[in-house]
């Protein structure tokens, strides 16, 4: 149509220059005829402007109109057509390939999601969050972030006290599995796995989203929404109606320490668990496939807390760093942001447990050696890479203190122990509040602690994961309050003490005993070859007024390119948010076999994937990734679960897949076994 | 920004035409000429910008202000438009749950909600080539976005298996689990949402509600052995109940929803290979009221017409919405024959083929309904429970009308006294030769079968009553009708303790199940009231029946008078636009009254009535006082029951019965043995 208009146009154009020469030449001379165009020009002026843009903004609008049209038009496979034209012809996906294997539905599975990726929706709020009744204030578009920052804040928190709903607000898990299938638009968490599944059978029926409210206590979920109960009677159920097949569980991220948590709960009697008899695992449970668990917590966890500078403690930061940014809520950004964290008493569920002993001393940890340097070389077929160690050993020279999780100073971090100068802050009495006016409508815990308490948590120098709890006592009493009525981080020395019945305990593996089930599997799954925090370097903030007195030492950096402290962070292999050491110690060594922790034997298999980035755009979030949450899409992690559901052996997948050190590490933890 | 822009520019503009004004003081007469036609050059020169500039001028326009008023929408805040409704209207009452909030109602009963037929949505979870890329896409519900994109495609996954009404190969369509599943069927369009929204207002969450969304297409026994829909209801609701402290849950079953409900309570007490295996007292211990919501208890003669001719034309919410979607204009000139074969292969819709024969809905001459007046419309008065005037009225219509002749082909058959009428046995008739040649082939119904013979056949019974519409549709049905024989029943049981009776398809038919035995139960039968239902249809024969459906309502048929009953082929009576009031009100009003044998622990039954009255005004929407079939359900008489008894009360609390129809004097007509 458009190019029929322009002739038509052009048309009239040249007949009308051609009358009007023809006026001109025979009434007027030359001279006045260009002071008659310099008119037109400036006529022409009135349309520049307003009736331009005009024009401009009608013609961009039709192109997108048409293109929007086009793009509908289009059959829904050209994308991928272009693809293949680009990479060469896709993979099958795995559950494709196993259908024409001919692997069918079988047990149904359980999804447990982690930490952040579950959605949340308003129930009750007060008057400035009119209109968002049962909209998603968690995942999805985040839209109401950015337009009622503080009204969001406020209802995003829980109580301070209670850890549960404040007074007039109720926000409440998004049930089902469009729960966690995608985080917001585009961004997936479940969907891929779940597409696949369907793939070979599984639905509604046999898939069931363990959904709940990720910022509660694991208990507290079961208080205020009987989210425990739910998990039960929906286990129970699947079970029931496909002919008594057991259920494979798998939880990614948090929801690993949460289902620890429902196996401890459902086997307790009832007025604290769920009753379910000391059997009901063994009874509705065919596998655990643990997806990146930070089984004895991260130590991201920690600077979360201390700072709430875990750039990228999952995945919203990963979209959307503006979110959370200054620009959104202005200068007080990050003091919103803890407060509002440190209300969620679920952050506290993944502060390194194990102390020490797990974790490491001043002086010692038990993944020193590793290089974090060049990469290794790829190579998907070796099973286990033997060259690591010949690196590792010109590496050892200089090896860093993993131990010393957070280090005032880089000269702290690297000092042999004997060197530092340590002053006990325990007794340190605390200042005076540091508050002023103009701070106080942000309130934290750090404003009550007064330049004395902060000054003497500096001359600490040196925290290792013992210290740390005590630092957070200190520097955060009322969270950690409500935390040690809800967690625990030690280790056990006797199982069998009663005290252990007391659901804190739940969701710590050094703590508790495994179900009596000896047919049940349990597997690690996590991405490895991705640099992940592990100790930090830290530093005071000068402008302590208004501003969290600590900070990352960004500034902190090593000067050789093979070095593992990059911006004030100290990093270890892993999947970019859990230790190696995290997600793989007790499936590795604390269950493996007979031991106190595992009296039944229950078999373990550690199933690691090594990460390889997307070869390029088109290929989205990859699909040999080994990242955190981007693993949900890793076509290797799908296959393996797809396998199990539809009813194969941890033996029959092929036993354990490791790339990195994990064996080698747990070895050199001391446990009592 | 626009307006700064534009102020400069009318600046430059003055300025201009300032420079102008001088130049041509300075130019003498002639100057002033020259001017006059440098003015049409500069005219003629605009030309250029006439035809695809202007265009993209105004689309530009268009679209600043478009955004420019999204903009102010979007800043706009949120109770704006309540104030505009305000300054109208003056002050709205307060949503009911705001009200029995301030009243210090409280959560108590957890409720679950049984969505009807229609309302559910669904999803793909497998399917053919075409439907690539609407993996878990909703495929029904939402915006129906893909009828229009793809409609062939969209038919063949929303039908089920002609022989097994269960899914095709290859083919998976699953309902849509949650509260979401039928809040809102398409967006803006509430079924659920206001009765949910209400309930939250007194603190109610996911925890204490739940939405026993089940595939709507599937008979009640099949979504059981489909997806164990029945199971898990079983366990959603011992689950409410365990974590509420032992309180029962109120369920609130709509449309549809209140026989698969009725099914429900039968299948969870028998025995477990056919049924839940949940004893005799479950229903007991677990429910303390049902509350139906416009039940078709004794089913709707539309089920009739739309599965005889596909005409239901408003069947249920579809063809409200989107009356588009079904049309010619999609699926070209076979749409009806296409939306035919798709629904007649859902077993549900025979859920609702009138139940009870006769004996309930009439017979030749006699009908429970007769001498009812359709109009004037009653004078409406909502304060008085008991609207006596409408006796008197009808005996004004000395011309009675037939109801219990569902179908009558041609309107002298309906009117005439029935040993005038010269009918022919049906049953017998040969079915000729196969109707459909080679161009008919693709869309294949079952009247290709028939052959002009059997149609012909048809059309000599000439009336057919609510006993002889199985047997019409046993003969142009048969595939359909076997299928639904062995999941439902229409009949009157003799004797309730026949073992025959444990048999799942009769679970759904009131009529020949006996209630549960939980004498704390209450059950209410809630519908509108006030407007004109489908009740009995004149039917012709299609003239050009080679490609269509042979039969067709007689829209021509029309009553003389203005208050007739007879609109468009149609006879009217009370109801709520879909379920006549005999269906709804009929079982409460009188079989389930007291203990009866089908009742035999004395239940106590309710009957709410709500009278229809159309909004007042385009920005009430669909109104606060609508009885229609679907707008009830933001009726807000209707959800303050609801939530009065969720909180707690029972129905003496609430007031008894509130009628305002002729329910108890049509209950009276009907003779059957209690």
């Amino acid at each position: 149509m458009s190019m029929l208009r322009r002739r038509k146009a052009s048309e009239i154009e040249q007949t009308s220059n051609l009358g009007d020469r023809k006026e001109i030449e025979s009434k007027f001379d030359g001279n006045e005829k260009e002071k008659e165009k310099e008119k037109v020009k400036k006529k022409k002026k009135k349309w520049s402007c307003i009736n331009s843009c005009c024009w401009f903004i009608g013609c961009i609008c039709s192109i997108w109109w048409f293109l929007l049209f086009l793009y509908n038009a289009m059959p829904a496979s050209i994308p991928q057509y272009v693809t293949e034209a680009i990479t060469g012809p896709l993979p099958d996906p795995p559950g494709v390939k196993l259908q024409k294997e001919g692997l069918r539905a079988k047990h149904p599975v359980v999804f447990v999601p982690g930490i952040v990726t579950g959605g949340l929706e308003l129930w009750e709020g007060h008057q400035c969050a009119d209109g968002l009744f049962r909209k998603r204030l968690w995942g999805g578009t985040f839209g109401e972030v950015y337009k009622r920052p503080l009204c969001w804040v406020e209802h995003m928190s829980l109580d301070n006290e209670t850890g549960l709903d404040p007074p007039g607000i109720r926000v409440r898990p998004v049930p089902g599995l469009v729960a966690a299938d995608y985080f917001a638009p585009g961004y997936f968490v479940w969907a891929v796995l779940i597409a696949n599944l369907a793939r070979i059978g599984y639905e509604e029926k046999t898939m069931y989203m363990a959904s709940y409210d990720w910022r509660l206590s694991f208990q507290n979920t079961e208080v205020r929404d009987q989210t425990l109960s739910r998990i039960k009677s929906n286990i129970e159920l699947m079970v029931a109606t496909n002919g008594g097949k057991k259920v494979v569980v798998i939880p990614h991220s948090m929801g690993v320490l949460y289902f620890l948590h429902f196996m401890k709960w459902v086997e307790s009697p009832a007025p604290m668990g769920g009753g379910g008899g000391s059997d009901w695992c063994a009874k509705h449970i065919k596998a655990v496939m643990n997806i990146g668990g930070p089984f004895l917590g991260a130590p991201k966890a920690v600077s979360g807390l201390f700072s709430s500078e875990a750039r990228d403690i999952a995945v919203a930061r990963a979209i959307a760093p503006g979110v959370l940014d200054k620009d959104v809520f202005g200068f007080q950004t990050l003091q919103h942001v803890m407060r509002m964290t440190r209300t969620w008493d679920s952050t506290m569920s993944m502060i390194p447990k194990g102390g020490d002993t797990i974790w490491g001393t001043l002086d010692w940890s038990p993944e020193e050696g590793y290089n974090c340097g060049p990469k290794k070389q790829r190579s998907n077929d070796t099973q286990v890479p033997d060259h690591n160690n010949t690196e590792s050993l010109d590496c050892q020279v200089k090896s860093v203190n993993y131990g010393r999780i957070i280090s005032f100073g880089k000269d702290v971090a690297k000092a042999h122990s004997s060197k530092i100068e340590r002053i006990d802050f325990r007794g340190a009495v605390k200042g005076n509040s540091l508050a002023n006016m103009t701070c106080h409508d942000v309130w934290i815990e750090y404003h009550d602690m007064g330049w004395g308490g902060i000054k003497a948590v500096a001359d600490y120098k040196v925290y290792t994961a013992g210290s740390i709890l005590d630092l957070l006592h200190f520097v955060a009493p009322k969270m950690m309050k409500r935390g040690g009525a809800q967690f625990s981080y030690g280790i056990a020395d006797n199982l069998d003490d009663p005290k252990y019945k007391h659901y804190k305990y739940w969701s710590n593996p050094l703590e508790t005993k495994l179900p009596y089930a000896p047919d049940m599997e349990i597997y690690s799954m996590y991405g490895v070859g991705i640099p992940t925090e592990r100790a930090y370097v830290y530093k005071l903030n000068p402008a302590a007024e208004c501003c969290i007195p600590f900070q990352i030492d960004t500034s902190a950096e090593d000067e050789n390119a093979g070095s593992c402290l990059k911006g004030g962070v100290f990093s270890v292999d892993g999947d970019e948010t859990v230790p190696v050491l995290s997600a793989g110690f007790m499936c590795a060594k604390a269950w493996r076999g007979k031991t106190r922790f595992n009296p039944s034997g229950i078999r373990t298999f550690i199933r690691e994937y090594d990460h390889a980035p997307p070869a390029n755009l088109l290929e989205g979030r990859g699909t040999q990734s080994g990242a955190h949450v981007d693993i949900m899409g890793n076509f290797a992690l799908i296959e393996d679960i797809i396998r199990v559901a539809a009813g194969a052996t941890g033996e029959e997948l092929g036993g354990d897949q490791v790339y990195s050190d994990i064996f080698k590490w747990s070895e050199k933890i001391n446990l009592q076994l």
